[in-house]
């Protein structure tokens, strides 16, 4: 009797592990489904943009208001935290819990530093009078940037919740999965960002 | 301090009205009685426990349906109104204000808040028995889309009795719907409880492609799974791709109101035809998401009731991918008289053509489906036979409106008014109908009473060809949508009055529907086989309704209609191959986040709706919490041991002895 149980028992563990993978993996397709949707989303933003950008309404336009030396500052440092997010798969992917928390903090930081500089550019605008309520161009732009920030931002909180995860419950198929879908998650913005960067910043100040 | 607390309250609540007076004390009075009910039969914790807090697909699926049903009910009785106000020339039932509000909610409610729902009811219900699973790919995620369309529809039908309804049409154009034309609150209700339940409906989506990818049984290949699975896949495509855009456009509205930007106004640089393009762009394909899983009910009811397997299964799954990629290119059809210029409306002309000839092709499927075979008329049958000609019709007509210069005539008449009811009625209303009464016995145990079924299918029918056929000619005759009210000397008024009488009995073919439900409620003869239409895919093959778990053990799928060739090779006298040994069967567990994070953004909304901050923020900070408090659990599943299951079978086969 007790050996049919512990039979039962090792049978149902094993299976519950392989019920697991798929589980897993299952979760991370759908968050690729998830990115089609929010690519959709920064599209229907990009093509508001574009149909709105010229019309200033006699506000500022595109060339006087972007100052590009904080604006690649910000791109650079997104991008390197996109990196810094690379690496901490890789940590993950050798088994190093610690390096794996370590490389997820490099990247929090860098996102962090990179909303701060954007505050500081919407603030500075505000401050010269560009409000999100001048004209259709700057309330297209504040809300394409800004839904791009709040990504980011959310994306903060969400890496924090996962790195104290990862502090208690270390490497498990359920934290590696989480691991990779946020890094997912950072990459794709760090996509968009570019689109932003050329299509907001360059193509505004050319 | 009275006299601010009354000004608070005539702002706060619809007055003056003696209709709406009536709709609030009833309204109060059925909420009291729900709550005393609940109270009295010590019922909140089976309601918590049982309902609220579930994860089961089969549960929600009945939830929706519920909730759409009872959509319908309310946005039905805003159609009789519209049709009573103008059954007769010079009419002073209801004022102009009341009766755009009463236009918009209609359409609202009809499209987003009852055929959505319905939809995903029997989403829900079906897909996963139908292909073999256990549950949707997420269940958490399912019933979060379900209570955020529940809360969502809810804030968006308090407008009625609290602050005002929206009045700006359905689809809420600006500038019309901009605060300096639509200043009251009514709008931002339609806004809020649209994204909120929009929200679900784009979870929804993601959950069904990846049940349907990932979770079908052994041996289903996707040129296997059944014609209604395949409907549900190509509608949800549309979904992902659509409702992201309905997201943002409605934001743009609401920043447009609530910060003063200049996305649609008038002003400062905005441009109103950009909401235009944009909600159609969402619009459009929303009418193929609801159609397209009507398209699969049908194929499935044609095929059980002419005992013949569907004709032309490869040109049917062609058909229906090619209508959800090609469903993205017809937005400008609804605005030819933009001025966009001759290129572009000929290019949105030619491709709304286009559209047609896949959906022709299925009409061809259906007939050669039904041709030779042994047709039994029940209930689900007689709706799908009602439902070519009505479409058929309602098809032609569309592509009179495709053509753009003839547009410009037809453009915002009735005649668009009795075409676009054509489909969705003789489409979508028929469709699901056909679906809930070929599936009920798979929801309750058992079958409609076919009896009363058939008087609601006479009602519902004459009554749709008496109230619409004559808006076509009313259309023609220059009489345009969303008027209240007309003059003697227009001569419109026989033929107005034909259509009211029509519209009435619709009403009495949904009162018979209610009756019928009721009356088989009561009688409850149990369907003991689990199979009671001699079915042919694998919902079939298990207990009605289906236990916990839906299959004890998974089955091995060979063919398409697998369920129907297994049956054919016992009746050979082929014996089925020996059930595999039941193993620990995984689950999730119930949880209470859906529930309670979707009220908390119902309060978001009510807060923005009003401006309320200090309600908004707390509130949209407690959706944050409950979001952290899901990344943390993990204690989410659990699994059903062997002995349960056996005896959970035992008890369903048993029954069926």
């Amino acid at each position: 009797m007790a050996h049919a149980t512990a039979t039962a028992h090792t049978g149902e563990h094993a299976h519950g592990h392989d019920h697991e993978h798929e589980h897993e993996s299952m979760k991370t397709f759908g968050f690729w489904l998830f990115l089609i949707t929010d690519c959709i989303l920064f599209g229907t933003l990009f093509a508001t943009y574009v149909v709105l950008r010229g019309n200033t309404s006699g506000g500022p336009t595109p060339a006087e208001l972007f100052e590009m030396p904080g604006i690649i500052a910000e791109t650079f440092i997104l991008l390197t935290s996109s990196f810094t997010s690379g690496l901490a798969v890789l940590a993950m992917n050798r088994g190093r819990k610690n390096q794996l928390i370590g490389w997820l903090a490099v990247t929090a930081l860098l996102g962090a530093a990179f909303i701060a500089l954007e505050m500081l550019e919407f603030v500075n605008m505000v401050h010269e009078g560009a409000t999100i309520a001048t004209s259709a161009f700057l309330s297209s732009f504040f809300v394409l940037v800004g839904t791009h920030g709040l990504h980011v931002s959310l994306g903060l909180i969400w890496m924090i919740g996962l790195m104290l995860q990862l502090r208690k419950r270390g490497i498990t198929p359920v934290t590696k999965r989480k691991v990779d879908v946020i890094c997912l998650y950072w990459h794709f913005l760090d996509v968009v960002w570019i689109f932003v960067f050329t299509v907001v910043y360059l193509m505004g100040v050319m | 301090m009275l006299d601010s607390i009354k000004d608070f309250a005539s702002e706060f609540f619809v007055t003056g009205d003696p209709l709406i007076l009536g709709a609030q004390v009833s309204i109060a009075i059925a909420m009291v009685a729900i709550l005393f009910v609940l109270s009295y039969f010590k019922k909140w914790g089976w309601l918590w426990r049982e309902w609220l807090t579930t994860v089961d697909h089969k549960k929600i699926g009945i939830m929706y349906i519920i909730c759409s049903i009872l959509m319908l009910f309310r946005g039905g009785v805003d159609a009789l109104l519209m049709r009573l106000q103008l059954a007769m020339p010079e009419m002073q039932f209801l004022e102009a204000e009341h009766y755009n509000q009463i236009f918009t909610t209609h359409g609202v409610i009809m499209i987003l808040f009852m055929a959505m729902p319905l939809m995903f009811g029997l989403f829900n219900i079906v897909v996963p028995l139908q292909i073999g699973a256990r549950d949707v790919a997420y269940p958490f995620l399912n019933a979060l889309s379900f209570w955020l369309f529940f809360w969502g529809a809810m804030l968006f039908n308090v407008s009625f009795v609290i602050g005002g309804s929206p009045d700006a049409g359905w689809l809420a154009y600006p500038p019309l719907s901009g605060l300096t034309h639509s200043p009251g609150v009514g709008q931002n209700f339609y806004i809020w409880g649209i994204q909120i339940s929009g929200i679900g409906s784009l979870a929804t989506g993601i959950n069904f492609i990846v049940t349907i990818l990932k979770m079908r049984a052994p041996g289903m290949t996707l040129m296997k799974m059944p014609m209604f699975t395949w409907s549900v896949f190509s509608s949800c495509i549309i979904i992902i791709f659509a409702f992201p855009i309905l997201t943002v456009t409605l934001a743009l509205l609401f920043l447009d109101r609530f910060l003063g930007t200049h996305f649609f106004t008038l002003d400062a640089g905005g441009n109103p035809m950009m909401y235009i393009n944009l909600i159609w762009m969402w619009g459009h394909p929303e009418v193929y998401i609801v159609v397209l899983p009507a398209f699969g009910i049908f194929s499935e009811i044609a095929a059980t009731f002419s005992k013949k397997k569907l004709f032309g299964y490869k040109s049917m799954v062609f058909a229906m991918i090619s209508i959800s990629v090609f469903s993205f290119f017809t937005w400008a059809h609804h605005f030819f008289t933009m001025g966009s210029g001759a290129d572009v409306n000929a290019f949105f002309a030619v491709t709304t053509m286009a559209i047609a000839i896949p959906t022709g092709v299925k009409v061809f499927n259906w007939l050669f489906t039904m041709f030779r075979g042994r047709i039994t008329f029940t209930t689900p049958m007689m709706w799908m036979i009602a439902f070519i000609p009505c479409f058929v019709i309602g098809g032609m007509t569309g592509v009179l409106l495709s053509v753009a210069p003839a547009d410009f005539q037809f453009h915002n008449s009735y005649f668009l008014i009795a075409h676009f009811h054509q489909v969705l009625i003789g489409g979508v209303a028929f469709g699901y109908f056909a679906g809930l009464y070929y599936w009920w016995p798979k929801m309750f145990g058992f079958k409609l009473n076919e009896h009363l079924g058939k008087w609601a299918f006479w009602f519902w029918n004459i009554g749709f060809y008496v109230c619409f056929m004559p808006q076509y000619v009313l259309g023609l005759d220059g009489m345009t949508r969303r008027m209240y009210t007309y003059d003697f000397d227009m001569g419109w008024g026989p033929l107005n009055l034909v259509s009211t009488i029509g519209g009435f009995m619709m009403g009495i073919g949904f009162i018979f529907q209610v009756w019928q439900i009721a009356y088989s409620i009561k009688k409850n003869q149990k369907d003991v086989t689990g199979d009671p239409w001699n079915g042919r895919t694998l919902e079939w093959s298990i207990p009605s309704p289906a236990p916990l778990y839906n299959f004890a053990t998974l089955p091995q799928v060979e063919a398409v209609d697998d369920w129907w060739e297994k049956k054919q090779k016992r009746e050979q006298g082929i014996a089925p191959p020996p059930a595999p040994p039941l193993e620990p069967i995984h689950m999730p567990k119930n949880s209470g986040i859906p529930f309670i994070k979707s009220l908390l953004w119902f309060f978001v909304g009510f807060g923005f709706v009003w401006g309320w901050l200090w309600m908004a923020i707390p509130a949209l900070i407690g959706v944050g919490i409950c979001m952290l408090v899901r990344q943390f659990s993990y204690d989410t599943d659990y699994y059903i041991p062997v002995s349960e299951v056996q005896k959970a079978e035992a008890q369903a086969r048993g029954a069926a002895l």
